[in-house]
């Protein structure tokens, strides 16, 4: 197995978009390409990530017609429908198809147009995620998942609403500095908790998880070039080494796992990637956690073992996951206020560590990181793709 | 002085007690006054709301077309019993609602327009605006109409409003809905908010009414990534 490094990335802003899904995802990849210095060389591969472009945009078939868009023919196109882990699910395929030997240049894209429907579609599209017999038949939706665990996870472990909060006004503040982001608005904890007026401002979804701890819907795309690594040093000045990849599923339907609260998947893919990358947790400088709830960034980082079980928020409470704390979680913003168009988000958050580990990423940059960690968190938990990225010298 | 044929023109008007300005802490940890806006302020409300007409997002257009289209009726003398209360956050407007009595019983919502999204500026103006018709104005009946589907769920399905299907309302053919008392009262632990009194600072920051800066809420309204490339 080759050595496999990403040499261009590039994203759209996320948000509410204007253009069609192919255009979110060409731009995205023009970007990656552009970034690359490839000059004339060809693409070998095009993996892709989409959810529902069949059901909301119309349109099938989405890596075939991306190809046609850019004008990559002949590479080799394939789309990856794996739910919200699509994104890293495809890195994963790209990673893959260059370790073996079989192609050279990949180009890999995340992308998901969600606001062409409205919210009731949008929402009902996500529920397509769950146990139909067991779950979506009863009206059971992500939030309602998300709504139960953290009931349960609160009851267990001493979070609060307080802590989900935190999340939240970090993650906002995180994302006014990121000009990618989707939600470029600073919350305080008056404002969503303490304030007179804070149940209007930020009232129950999913009881106990609230407005301001549920992630947007959001349209973008994100894409990255990968390369065998000793082949990167001709196109990229700062290679990023993808050290290790991890996987792993779960019962679909929830109430089936032994315990609700544990999120196996993720424990177990994370265990994978870094095994695989010889790293351990404490040898990460960030993490790109998938906090679609603000609950699952306190759940993940304990179960990815950054910090003990039923720990992850006392950890969030003495300020350690912030930007400039012993372990950002999320300085993108995360899901939470970058963002969250489901097919892009797993090739997004690898953006970010890509931007992060060339100390390219500006305001929210984490001082000298060398290692960072992603969890694309797919379905509720029961498919989750882990990945680390280390500087290419390492 | 007015000549007669203006006097004859004007309609006449009831009594319609002032309503209680009040402040909100949004979200975002801002202070927004909500207060009733006097009739020589018009003038700079038509000319924030003036570029929007042309914005084609959320029905925005159809929206700021018909609120300058009132609020100038109300300048200018020709809407009965119109009144209009603001969201101003350190003196920039952020929002307005408006509406009028149709008589001592019944209210006409007229329109709601947030200028600052994503703090539900919008859904707390239109609280002060049911507000204001049931406990200040004393109304039993609020007869509404939405004209985006975004007003739809935060008014019909999330108060929730009663069908009155059976009336029409002036804004036109969408099917009319009603807020009574009752709805109110019970939505009003759960969607109505604000703290009293507001202090003579605050409110002497609410005047004059200053513009927002027009590139940014012409992006914010717009809220696609296109608008801010």
């Amino acid at each position: 197995m080759r050595d496999v490094a990403i040499i261009g990335a590039g994203s759209t802003q996320f948000g509410r978009s204007q253009w069609s899904l192919l255009k979110l995802m060409a731009e995205a990849s023009h970007d990656a390409l552009t970034e690359a210095s490839i000059g004339d060389r060809s693409v070998d591969a095009v993996y892709v990530a989409n959810m529902g472009s069949t059901r909301n945009n119309r349109q099938a078939g989405i890596a075939s017609a991306l190809v046609d868009r850019m004008n990559l023919f002949p590479a080799a196109a394939d789309t990856i429908e794996n739910g919200p882990a699509s994104g890293a699910s495809a890195i994963k395929n790209g990673y893959l198809a260059v370790a073996s030997g079989m192609y050279d240049l990949v180009l890999v894209v995340g992308g998901e147009r969600m606001r062409e429907v409205n919210n009731f579609e949008a929402t009902e599209f996500v529920s397509y995620l769950t146990h139909r017999y067991a779950e979506y038949i009863y009206g059971t939706t992500l939030p309602a998942l998300a709504g139960m665990f953290a009931r349960l996870y609160m009851e267990r472990y001493g979070v609060t609403s307080e802590h989900l909060a935190m999340v939240a006004i970090k993650n906002h503040a995180n994302g006014l500095l990121n000009p990618n982001a989707h939600i470029r608005t600073p919350v305080t904890m008056d404002g969503l908790l303490h304030g007179p007026q804070a149940s209007m401002n930020n009232p129950y979804v999913a009881e106990p998880l609230r407005f301001f701890d549920c992630c947007p819907v959001s349209d973008g795309a994100a894409a990255v070039l990968l390369i065998p690594l000793d082949m990167a040093g001709k196109f990229s000045k700062t290679p990023i080494r993808i050290a290790g990849i991890g996987q792993a599923t779960d019962t679909h339907a929830v109430h089936e796992r032994p315990d609700p609260t544990v999120l196996t998947a993720v424990r177990l893919a994370s265990e994978k990637a870094f095994s695989m990358a010889g790293l351990e947790p404490k040898d990460m400088s960030l993490a790109e956690l998938h906090d679609a709830f603000t609950i699952l960034e306190i759940a993940e980082s304990e179960e990815a073992g950054f910090f003990p079980k039923g720990e992850g928020h006392k950890a969030l409470e003495r300020g350690e996951t912030k930007i400039g704390g012993t372990l950002p979680i999320n300085a993108s913003g995360g899901l939470k206020a970058k963002g969250h168009p489901v097919g892009a988000t797993g090739v997004s958050q690898i953006v970010e560590l890509v931007y992060q580990l060339r100390h390219e990423a500006g305001e929210r940059q984490v001082k000298d990181a060398k290692h960072g960690f992603a969890c694309n968190f797919g379905g509720f938990g029961n498919n989750v793709v882990a990945t680390v990225l280390s500087r290419g010298e390492e | 002085m007015i000549d007669e044929l203006e006097a004859m023109l004007r309609p006449p008007s009831l009594d319609m007690p002032p309503y209680s300005p009040k402040t909100i802490l949004l979200a975002s940890g801002e202070t927004m006054v909500v207060r009733q806006a006097s009739i020589d302020e018009v003038d700079i409300l038509l000319e924030i709301i003036d570029p929007l007409k042309h914005l084609h997002r959320d029905f925005y257009d159809i929206v700021s077309v018909r609120l300058y289209a009132e609020l100038l009726g109300w300048k200018v003398h020709r809407v009965r019993n119109e009144y209009c209360l603001v969201g101003v956050i350190d003196g920039v407007l952020a929002g307005i609602v408006n509406g009028r009595m149709f008589d001592e019983t019944y209210g006409i919502s007229y329109h709601t327009l947030a200028l600052k999204r994503g703090l539900r500026v919008g859904a707390h103006l239109f609280a002060s605006k049911m507000e204001h018709h049931i406990e200040y104005l004393g109304q039993d009946e609020v007869w509404i109409v939405a004209e985006s589907p975004i007003g739809h769920r935060r008014w019909m399905i999330e108060y929730p409003l009663d069908e009155k299907f059976s009336i029409q309302h002036e804004l036109g053919g969408a099917p009319s809905w009603v807020l009574t008392k009752d709805t109110y009262f019970k939505a009003k632990p759960r969607l109505v908010t604000g703290s009293r009194p507001v202090s003579e600072e605050l409110l002497a920051n609410s005047r004059p009414i200053k513009k927002p800066d027009l590139s940014a809420m012409l992006v914010q309204i717009e809220d696609t990534l296109e608008a801010r490339l």
